[in-house]
């Protein structure tokens, strides 16, 4: 499935915007609707981020942070599209961002929601755009104050001489999640995860952009459940919080992935209660 | 040309009245009216607001005080800005005609040193560790008050303390002062013990009917201080936030503040939760007490989550 899945992503996205054009012409999708944070980058961020596809500002792409960003390294936003139903990708970004793109997520056998932790140099509205199948955008927000220079500020990583010997470092872990709604109960597994990485952006004097580019979460047998492909905004050592849904019969969840420089990832995460005291990860 | 020149002249002088006027003004109205308020023989204390800073406050938060000793004054605290200091001095000046002997800093938080300039020509007193903080910190602490206060700012520079203090009991003019170098609301907390009258300056190892703030908190290291504080025979304890108070209720708010606090992200941290998730968690009723309690809390997660998450992901490759 998992492997069908991208061909058949790419004709409905086309499908979609072709629809959103033809249909655009009289009433194109989401442009009744002004930007609930009246932001000056609204038109760009469309541009960079949707392209001509058609979109909504919609509440029901929850989108939480607090309203001040107490440390602008560590900014943690968590994103929910579940209202939505089915959700194919989710764009995270910040307007007022020197590098607005923060990441792109696929649910592919996941609940469509991210949480995270990036980097902000200035007060901003941080948005998540939803693709949903119909091929439209749902995208909701939240405002962050920030004193800033989040973006700016070499990693803290530099100041420490051993820091590329724990490069690539994961640290993980997996609990059981159920998640209750007017269908009934549904289970998921939560994966939180941490990998040692100093993301630099490129943007601190004398250092280049040096970032984790893709994580990928796959079931035992190989089957991707989950894809993050991040950008340089994702906070040092990014943390990552998601739910997917591996078979029932699994018993640990493996993690790839790169960097921009090419140093591979890879990590096995054990599904605790779903197995026996005698046994062990497959790793 | 000349004629352009005289348009923009009658330009400027039609506009500068109008702009520059209000600000002016606003510059003279602005005052923190410090009134010294005496809790115990010699001992003063002016009151902050119990808020975060504001341009409407002008940082106005914290708890200073002074003792006029027989053989000059000690300042507890110069306060968030120099115009602080420089109204603190006025009004000390209308209790005593003594000079200032000594100014004692307790942590390298702005609200506590950024007064100093207005003291320049006494000793500005604190822990070694005190001062290595405000070298390395103290000129972004101050350009965030400025983003926060405005020109309430005006003038302000971040000049470390002069003197560094250890451990002691000094007498000053008839005071028996005990200088307490304890930690964990920051690296170094100095807190003073006046012996002869029993005022307790907690510095910010106690907070008062206040949410205690911990962007540099070890929290177990603060529990061990508010021990040796609570052994004190205390009339009266100042904190630097918050009420006065002449018991040590105080202490153990907050005490089982903290103590809620560490265990609520530990178990958290272990239950899987991320961030957000956290900073929404429903806290006890017996906090509602405690102003700016939503606020702080949220901050604490910000400063305190991300390494205990760290103690519960275990590595896997």
């Amino acid at each position: 499935m998992g492997r069908l899945d991208v061909p058949r992503f790419g004709v409905r996205r086309f499908c979609g915007a072709m629809l959103a054009v033809m249909i655009g012409a009289a009433d194109p999708a989401g442009a009744t609707e002004t930007d609930p944070f009246r932001s000056v980058m609204w038109d760009d961020m469309r541009a960079l981020v949707l392209g001509d596809a058609p979109f909504r500002f919609d509440d029901r792409v929850k989108v939480t942070a607090p309203a001040s960003a107490e440390d602008a390294l560590n900014v943690p936003v968590a994103v929910d599209a579940t209202a939505l139903g089915a959700v194919e990708r989710i764009a995270v970004f910040a307007d007022m961002n020197p590098i607005p793109r923060i990441l792109d997520y696929r649910p592919i056998a996941a609940r469509p929601t991210i949480a995270l932790r990036l980097k902000l140099q200035q007060a901003t509205a941080i948005r998540a755009a939803a693709l949903t199948p119909d091929g439209v955008w749902h995208v909701g927000g939240v405002f962050v104050d920030a004193a800033g220079g989040g973006c700016t500020s070499p990693a803290l990583a530099h100041g420490d001489p051993t820091w590329e010997r724990h490069l690539g470092e994961v640290q993980a872990r997996a609990w059981p999640a159920v998640q209750a709604s007017a269908e009934g109960q549904s289970k998921s597994t939560r994966l939180r995860l941490r990998v040692r990485h100093p993301m630099d952006t490129g943007l601190a004097p004398g250092i280049p952009a040096f970032f984790i580019e893709t994580l990928v979460v796959r079931d035992g047998d190989g089957r991707e459940l989950a894809r993050i492909d991040s950008h340089e905004p994702v906070s040092e050592n990014p943390v990552f919080t998601v739910e997917v849904t591996p078979p029932a019969d699994g018993r640990a969840l493996l993690v790839t992935g790169r960097d921009n420089n090419g140093t591979e990832i890879r990590a096995s995460v054990p599904l605790a209660w779903r197995q026996s005291s005698l046994e062990t990860s497959t790793r | 040309m000349t004629v352009k020149r005289f348009k923009a002249l009658g330009l400027l002088c039609l506009i500068l009245p109008t702009i520059g006027w209000p600000i002016a003004a606003g510059a003279r109205d602005k005052s923190y009216g410090l009134e010294p308020r005496r809790i115990a023989a010699d001992t003063y204390v002016f009151e902050g607001a119990r808020e975060h800073f504001t341009s409407a406050n002008g940082g106005n938060i914290l708890n200073s005080g002074f003792i006029a000793t027989g053989d000059g004054v000690i300042v507890v605290q110069s306060g968030p800005s120099r115009r602080y200091g420089e109204e603190m001095r006025a009004a000390i000046g209308k209790v005593t005609r003594r000079p200032i002997a000594r100014v004692f800093v307790s942590n390298l938080h702005p609200d506590y040193f950024l007064g100093s300039q207005a003291f320049a020509d006494a000793p500005i007193a604190a822990l070694p560790g005190t001062i290595d903080g405000i070298r390395s910190d103290g000129r972004a602490v101050t350009e965030n008050m400025y983003r926060l206060l405005g020109d309430w700012m005006r003038g302000t520079d971040a000049g470390p303390p002069t003197e560094p203090v250890l451990g002691a009991t000094v007498v000053q003019g008839g005071h028996r002062l005990r200088l307490m170098p304890l930690a964990g609301h920051t690296a170094a907390d100095l807190a003073i013990f006046d012996e002869t009258t029993g005022v307790l300056f907690a510095g910010g190892l106690v907070f008062s009917d206040r949410a205690p703030t911990t962007p540099h908190a070890d929290i177990a290291r603060w529990l061990l201080s508010l021990d040796e504080l609570e052994a004190l025979d205390i009339a009266v304890l100042v904190p630097n936030h918050g009420t006065i108070r002449t018991d040590e209720a105080a202490i153990g708010q907050t005490r089982d503040y903290l103590t809620w606090l560490d265990a609520t992200l530990r178990a958290s941290a272990e239950a899987g939760l991320d961030m957000n998730e956290v900073m929404a968690i429903e806290i006890p009723e017996r906090f509602s007490v405690l102003s700016v309690l939503r606020e702080e809390f949220t901050r604490s997660v910000a400063h305190l989550y991300p390494k205990i998450e760290q103690s519960v992901l275990p590595r896997v490759n």
